[in-house]
């Protein structure tokens, strides 16, 4: 947020010097005593330079920084919050720096106005910032945000001179370094791998710069590819998903036939089986019958023999529609038979 | 009037020491000229100093890291491939005196970095592959570039050998020695941002596409591939299936039918004979009917009494 980096540089600039003291008042009193006192105007003048610098003597530190004094030019105290003293300006000075506030810096987009719904600038101004090739020297859209704690406010208000230029150009390096090992696929789907990396990087580096800084998170947003190769690469997400529904449909298909197949399968068998029981008793059932005859038979066996063969003769005659008998004695009746003749002709 | 005498002389001298005091910040150093000319080693420590008012002049520097930005340009690789490099460096006043007489001031330090390290950047970049300035390690990607079936050797993704470190750090130590002079000491040199220029850019964007039209057509085809396999294992469960059904089917049943030849054989052995008397009998029941012509001849035993009944006649 560029606005509270002007609000930090206008503090570090200011002197740290308090109100507008009561001086129309001292005046009066002084103007007051003028007449009891003999060279009144050179003590007028003199109390007034006494409260200028007195005024300048005291300062406040809010919750949320330190003061840091320095006489004639040279680092002496950090001041913690609340109403502090210090020589008068000239001597000493004193210098706020907040180091509660957590700072933040967006790369590859700008917040336009926070809020419940929040509005973000991503056009191609700033498109430069978060354009990067990967590790198989793709071209990556990788936009980010730090967000970072003044440390250390002796190293950052003396040791580089301008830190936050220094923190955003470590930043893009850092994230560049950690994007140029990781391919195209990674950097999409593995997020939160890259901004750990990044962190532990940038910390390296801004330790090493002596910036005071520490960070507090690298967030990560939507990484992507540029928008020409956007279709292409939804492209790839609709195929899978398609390649998922074709095999969806085939296992549908095979789930309509292969349980039915079973059942089928199983009727067959309990038909098989069905007709092994049937092929089986019917088998006890003649062999029992045959042998209870044959039992009674083998009792007599001749007359038993007669009785079956005149039986079935007795059954069999009278269905039969032509019947010829012929003396065993006559040799040539058969050439005399009109075998083609229509039966009923004789009984 | 005694007082005002006085404190005209006070007043000058408050001024002279006043002009005579010079105070050095914790950011700064400085180094006092006399007519130009510089006077004794350069003040590196804050706090109060002094010198001769009005002949002597105390020239400020910066103690603090200050920033070098490149001037961004297109660069070709050693692949042959237009790059654009920004680049920034860090560098320190660690010699005022030699900087003073050298290059005055920063701005005119910047110009020089300017033409020191703008050159060390193009002389390496040029030097190396593209892959060694954007890679910092050979570490394993998870790509699908490979699968184009370049050979890994010849492919702009071979091995890395040196890595973006190294070539910063390159660049670094060509270009330190040429700014020593100036009293300027590099703290470190980065390329901020490597980008594909707006012509190679296009080609790449085709390249990305085409790489990722590719791997759809591979899902699509995998889709079928997978259905084609399902549709195999349907055809094959489904025959092994009826196959086993049928199998097993035929085995109940030839199992039931030895049980029944068995059954049948042990009961008809007794007596084949008539076993096979009774079962023509049946069959006859069986077959013969209306339509069947018999010619029985007076010989036959059911006939034999047509002709008398003596025993034994028809014998």
């Amino acid at each position: 947020m560029a606005w509270d980096w002007e609000k930090l540089q206008q503090q570090k600039k200011s002197q740290g010097g308090g109100g507008p003291p009561k001086v129309d008042e001292m005046f009066e009193k002084v103007k007051a005593m003028r007449g009891r006192f003999p060279g009144g105007a050179w003590l007028i003048i003199a109390a007034i330079i006494i409260v200028l610098l007195g005024t300048s003597c005291f300062y406040t530190v809010g919750v949320d920084e330190v003061g840091v004094v320095q006489r004639f030019g040279k680092f002496s105290r950090t001041t913690p919050p609340g109403l502090n003293f210090k020589l008068p300006s000239g001597i000493e000075k004193i210098t706020k720096v907040k180091v509660r506030y957590v700072f933040k810096e967006e790369f590859g987009f700008r917040t336009i106005s926070a809020g419940v719904r929040t509005r973000y600038a991503s056009g191609s101004a700033y498109l430069n910032e978060s354009l990067m090739l990967t590790g198989d020297l793709n071209v990556a859209v990788v936009p980010w945000i730090v967000q970072y704690r003044v440390n250390d406010p002796y190293k950052f208000l003396f040791k580089v001179r301008d830190v936050r230029s220094t923190l955003r150009d470590l930043a893009e390096a850092s994230m560049r370094l950690v994007v140029g090992d990781r391919s195209i696929n990674e950097v999409i789907s593995k997020r939160e791998e890259i901004a750990d990396a990044a962190k532990a990087l940038l910390q390296k580096e801004l330790d090493q710069a002596e910036t005071g800084i520490k960070l507090v998170t690298i967030e990560m947003k939507r990484t992507n590819v540029p928008e020409p190769v956007q279709p292409s690469f939804n492209e790839v997400n609709q195929a899978i998903q398609e390649k998922e529904k074709m095999i969806y449909q085939a296992k549908e298909e095979y789930n309509r036939v292969i349980p039915a197949a079973r059942g089928n399968a199983e009727k067959t068998i309990k038909g098989a089986q069905g007709y092994a029981l049937d092929r089986v008793n019917r088998a006890k059932g003649d062999a029992a019958r045959f042998l209870a005859l044959y039992t009674e038979y083998s009792k007599a066996k001749d007359v038993t023999r007669r009785r079956l063969y005149l039986e079935a003769i007795q059954e069999i005659l009278p269905r039969l529609g032509t019947k010829y008998i012929v003396d065993s004695e006559q040799k040539n009746l058969l050439p005399l038979l009109n075998l083609g003749q229509a039966q009923g002709g004789k009984k | 009037m005694k007082m005002k005498i006085l404190i005209i002389p006070l007043i000058i001298i408050l001024i002279g020491l006043y002009s005579a005091a010079y105070v050095v910040d914790e950011t700064e150093q400085v180094v006092i000229t006399q007519f130009g000319e510089a006077i004794g080693s350069a003040k590196t420590e804050p706090g109060l100093y002094f010198k001769i008012p009005i002949i002597q002049n105390a020239n400020y520097f910066p103690k603090n890291l200050l920033e070098w930005d490149g001037d961004p340009g297109q660069i070709p690789t050693l692949d042959k491939t237009f790059i654009w490099v920004d680049t920034f460096a860090r560098w320190k006043i660690v010699d005022p005196l030699t900087f003073f007489q050298t290059v005055s001031n920063v701005l005119g330090a910047q110009a020089r970095l300017d033409d020191i390290l703008d050159a060390a950047v193009r002389n390496f970049v040029t030097s190396y592959p593209l892959i060694e300035s954007v890679r910092r390690s050979n570490r394993k990607l998870d790509t699908s570039r490979i699968l184009v079936g370049q050979d890994l050797k010849n492919s702009p993704l071979g091995t890395v050998t040196m890595g973006r470190k190294k070539i910063t750090e390159g660049i670094l130590n060509q270009a330190q020695p040429k700014v020593a002079k100036y009293g300027i000491k590099l703290v470190d040199l980065k390329i901020k941002r490597l980008n594909y220029v707006e012509q190679v850019r296009k080609s790449v964007y085709a390249r990305m596409i085409a790489e990722r039209k590719q791997m759809a057509e591979k899902f699509r085809s995998e889709g079928k591939g997978e259905i084609r396999k399902i549709e195999g294992d349907r055809d094959k469960d489904l025959k092994q299936i009826t196959s086993r059904a049928y199998r097993t089917a035929q085995e109940v049943k030839g199992k039931a039918d030895a049980e029944a030849t068995h059954i049948y054989a042990e009961a008809y052995n007794k007596d084949p004979e008539f076993y096979s008397f009774i079962k023509t009998l049946d069959t006859y029941r069986k077959t013969l009917d209306k339509n069947s012509t018999l010619v029985l001849s007076t010989n036959s035993d059911f006939f034999k009494y047509l002709k008398g009944y003596e025993l034994g006649s028809g014998n």
